[in-house]
């Protein structure tokens, strides 16, 4: 195509106001039949590890060959992970809102045949309610779905995140469009601070306070001002942000725009970690398709506003989340953070004014300037409002993406949306805030989900990734992985952070070899005291959280590794031994062929033994045999 | 001018050349190549004014980056919290024991690099483990002994995991 033909197709495309927007938004919408039907297929990372991509290649050939009348030919779609991971891969059949779960490429003729052509449902897709053994046709009577909120991810499952018309036929832009013709920017600060909003990316700052402080920052110094995503997600074991950018890139965009209209800035970065491939590939498209709307770049929505903004790939450093460190990242550098005596809003990117928002606080802009600061300060509790997605893992059968209200008790997302823990057992500790957190007890069960009652807790909110432990997993293993990771991940600047986690994951080292004495927990208080008092910034500060909660909680499970040399768990490798059980055993052979050590001994159809002087404690065994005859103690 | 010298210099040109562009050029020269050359480092050094020591700096702080040549194939090990909880260490240990070789390391014969990643966000299929950035979910030692021999001798099995990372 010629550069000006190019020019004068984008100028097409090009909208020039709010009535613009409702036009086009009108005419996506007329162009579509609601009683059509649309196959939905979950392109989130989950299902697609999981092979969905063959899945809707598969129904494409499957339709291709159906011979159904072009008219009623049902339409494809693929959306960003729709939160049921664990049951993918997923496909939805609307209108109807007919839900298979776990599809294989060779269920799609039959899936075409019977739901598409017939009417039918396939019963072996549904999903079957693990309480009662009853198979749930609709995605909205799932009880994982049913007791969600979901305002922020109301998008995703719905939309292509590729396709910006989705988007717009959603509501997408209408936030926007509405700041920009009908708002000033003092108002649209003004409706965040009424909507309480706290920030998603940990600490829960108060968005609008921070925005607000910005402005003054601005009196004083002036333009240029920045305003910047962090995409980092360093949280191990969350992917709300993920799925954000992924499955709903506009709506972080959408955001970014709005507050770069309250603060009067014209660039903006996005922080995006370099292990989320997809989310930076669907936020470069959605960046894309809004530059050629005329939502994004020069004078957007002819308001005369212009704004623009770019990708930056994270480079895997888990400090690089923080904001003084991501900024020197940004920046071209290692990224070191530094002390925060000037703080970030006055002096952030190249020394400028600079708002630093976590993704999904993003996300939760438009919707705020949609429907007001007064709508959003009424859901959730009085200080912490709004809704928080939470990455539900770890053992717990409904594993998956999960909004709610703020301050619902803890019970209702571990047992209620997410099924309890496999067996039925009662979980033993839920792990929340990731490195900086903690783990609250089945005693606490009760315990309201909101910044401050977690804190109150002894954890913290954290980027919202809930890990659930049942009594197989061992709290002196656990406190010993998030000293491993932030020893690792530490910059080393300073000196507690540097020498302090080192020496308390030393001591814990020693416990999982049944070594150490209860002099040694007094050291381990001690050191985590002298650590969150002195260290630069909140990833030192912050790291004997994790295991200051589970000696508060689970000072026996300590003790028993420290005086008796036992982990109770049965994780810790020094302390546990592998054996069969006689009565379970059928004499598979499995385990003895997987030994990478060859300890397992037994003549085919007898029971085997393990010689535990050789064995080398590896877990493949337990693994491996599919008759649960392999013990540990 | 060497092959490879051309590329990374058409690269660069579309970046700015200033410091801030550092990062993310030698991003793309890993992503080229598998792992950044000294070559490679001292034209990006020149092309965005910093000194070589600072461009090591940057290279040895950031975990992504490798002065090594990799192996032929990539298997990185997720040692996120879900993954940890689910046995990832376990799989760590015996790839290393598979492999003969420690985790960073990669193989004598060139074919295997093994790594470690802190959570690639797909916690729910935990444990997992990439292969040339494919995910395989619910990893086991037994699942990962077959991609291995899919790998050395491709018509012996079919790959199972099918995700794109
Ligand atoms: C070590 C460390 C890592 C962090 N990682 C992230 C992260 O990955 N994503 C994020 O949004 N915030 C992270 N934060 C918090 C940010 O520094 C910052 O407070 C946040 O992005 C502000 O956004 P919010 O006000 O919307 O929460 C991290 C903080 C620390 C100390
Ligand atoms: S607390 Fe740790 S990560 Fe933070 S500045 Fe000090 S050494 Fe670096
Ligand atoms: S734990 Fe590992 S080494 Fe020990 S018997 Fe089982 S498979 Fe063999
Ligand atoms: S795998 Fe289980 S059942 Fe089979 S031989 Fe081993 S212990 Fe026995
Ligand atoms: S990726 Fe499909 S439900 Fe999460
Ligand atoms: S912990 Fe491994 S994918 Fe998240």
């Amino acid at each position: 195509m010629h550069d000006h033909a190019l020019a004068e197709q984008s100028d097409a495309l090009r909208l020039r106001s709010l009535d613009d927007l409702n036009r086009l938004r009108k005419q996506i919408l007329d162009k579509r039949d609601p009683d059509q039907p649309e196959i939905v297929v979950c392109h989130g990372t989950g299902c697609l590890a999981n092979g969905s991509a063959d899945v809707s290649a598969a129904i494409r050939s499957a339709l291709d060959t159906s011979g159904i009348e072009a008219k009623v030919v049902p339409g494809i779609k693929t959306t960003g992970c729709q939160g049921f991971c664990s049951h993918g891969p997923l496909v939805v059949i609307r209108p109807r809102g007919i839900f298979y779960q776990k599809v294989k490429p060779k269920d799609a003729k039959e899936i075409i045949e019977k739901t598409i052509v017939q009417g039918d449902v396939v019963k072996r897709l549904l999903y079957k309610n693990p309480t009662d053994g009853e198979k749930i046709l609709h995605e909205q009577d799932i009880p994982f779905y049913k007791r969600q909120t979901r305002v922020v991810l109301h998008n995703i499952g719905k939309i292509d995140p590729t396709d910006i018309s989705d988007t717009i036929a959603s509501g997408g832009y209408q936030a926007l469009a509405k700041a920009l013709t009908t708002m000033t920017p003092e108002q649209v600060v003004q409706e965040i601070e009424t909507s309480g909003l706290r920030g998603r990316g940990g600490a829960g700052f108060p968005t609008g306070r921070k925005w607000r402080s910005a402005l003054t920052a601005i009196e004083k110094k002036g333009r240029p001002v920045y305003v910047v995503v962090n995409g980092d997600e360093g949280d191990p074991g969350a992917f709300m942000d993920r799925t954000i950018m992924e499955g709903d890139p506009h709506a972080v965009l959408e955001g970014l725009i709005l507050g770069a209209y309250a603060l009067g800035a014209n660039q903006g970065y996005l922080y995006v970690r370099a292990e989320y491939p997809l989310a930076i590939k669907h936020l470069t498209i959605a960046m894309e398709q809004a530059r050629a709307c005329g939502l994004l770049g020069d004078n957007i929505l002819n308001s005369g506003f212009s704004f623009d903004a770019r990708i930056n790939r994270g480079a895997g450093a888990f400090v690089c989340g923080e904001s003084t460190a991501l900024f020197t990242s940004i920046e071209g550098n290692p990224g070191n953070p530094r002390p925060k005596y000037v703080r970030s809003v006055e002096e952030g990117l190249w020394g400028r004014p600079t708002v630093l928002n976590n993704v999904e606080t993003w996300a939760n802009i438009p919707l705020i300037v949609n429907k007001g600061g007064d709508w959003y300060a009424k859901i959730g509790v009085p200080h912490s409002t709004g809704t928080k997605v939470f990455s539900l893992v770890g053992k717990v059968n409904n594993v998956g993406l999960v909004e709610v209200p703020m301050g619902v008790p803890l019970s209702t997302i571990v047992e209620d949306i997410g099924g309890g823990v496999p067996g039925g057992a009662p979980f033993k500790a839920v792990q929340t805030g990731g490195p900086s957190g903690g783990c609250i007890p089945y005693e606490l069960k009760d315990t309201p989900v909101d910044f401050d009652s977690l804190t109150k807790a002894g954890s913290m909110m954290g980027s919202g990734a809930m890990i659930v432990m049942d009594n197989r997993d061992c709290v002196v293993d656990v406190g010993r992985y998030f000293l491993r990771f932030l020893e690792e991940e530490s910059c080393g600047k300073c000196m507690p952070c540097r020498l302090g986690l080192s020496r308390m994951r030393e001591i814990l080292d020693n416990f999982s070899e049944g070594k150490g004495s209860e002099k040694d927990i007094e050291d381990l208080l001690s050191l985590s005291k002298a650590i969150q008092d002195s260290a630069l910034c909140a990833l030192g500060s912050s790291a004997p959280n994790p295991v200051l909660t589970t000696l508060k909680y689970f000072k026996d499970e300590y003790l028993a590794h420290v005086t008796r040399q036992k982990c109770p768990a049965g994780v810790c490798k020094n302390l546990i031994t592998y054996s069969i059980d006689p009565e379970l055993c059928t004499g598979c052979t499995s385990c003895a062929k997987q030994c990478p050590v060859g300890c397992i001994e037994g003549e085919k159809k007898k029971t085997h033994a393990i010689d535990t002087g050789l064995c080398i404690r590896c877990g493949i065994c337990m693994d491996t045999c599919k008759f649960n005859a392999v013990n540990v103690i | 001018m060497s092959d490879n010298a051309l590329y990374i210099d058409e690269m660069m040109d579309q970046y700015p050349a200033k410091p801030e562009s550092l990062i993310v050029i030698l991003q793309e020269i890993q992503n080229k190549y598998g792992f950044i050359s000294g070559d490679a480092m001292r034209l990006a050094s020149e092309h965005v004014h910093v000194p070589l020591t600072q461009a090591y700096a940057v290279a040895t702080f950031y975990q992504s980056f490798r002065l090594d040549p990799v192996g032929e194939h990539e298997i990185k090990v997720c040692l996120g919290t879900a993954c940890h909880l689910k046995g990832g260490q376990r799989l760590v240990e015996d790839l290393e024991r598979r492999l003969h070789v420690e985790s960073g390391g990669t193989t004598e014969d060139m074919r295997f690099t093994l790594n470690t990643v802190n959570c690639v966000g797909a916690c729910a299929l935990a444990p997992v483990v990439s292969v040339d950035n494919q995910y395989h979910p619910n990893a086991t030692a037994k699942k990962m002994e077959k991609v291995l021999k899919s790998l050395t001798d491709p018509s012996l099995e079919e790959m199972e995991g099918t995700g794109n990372a």
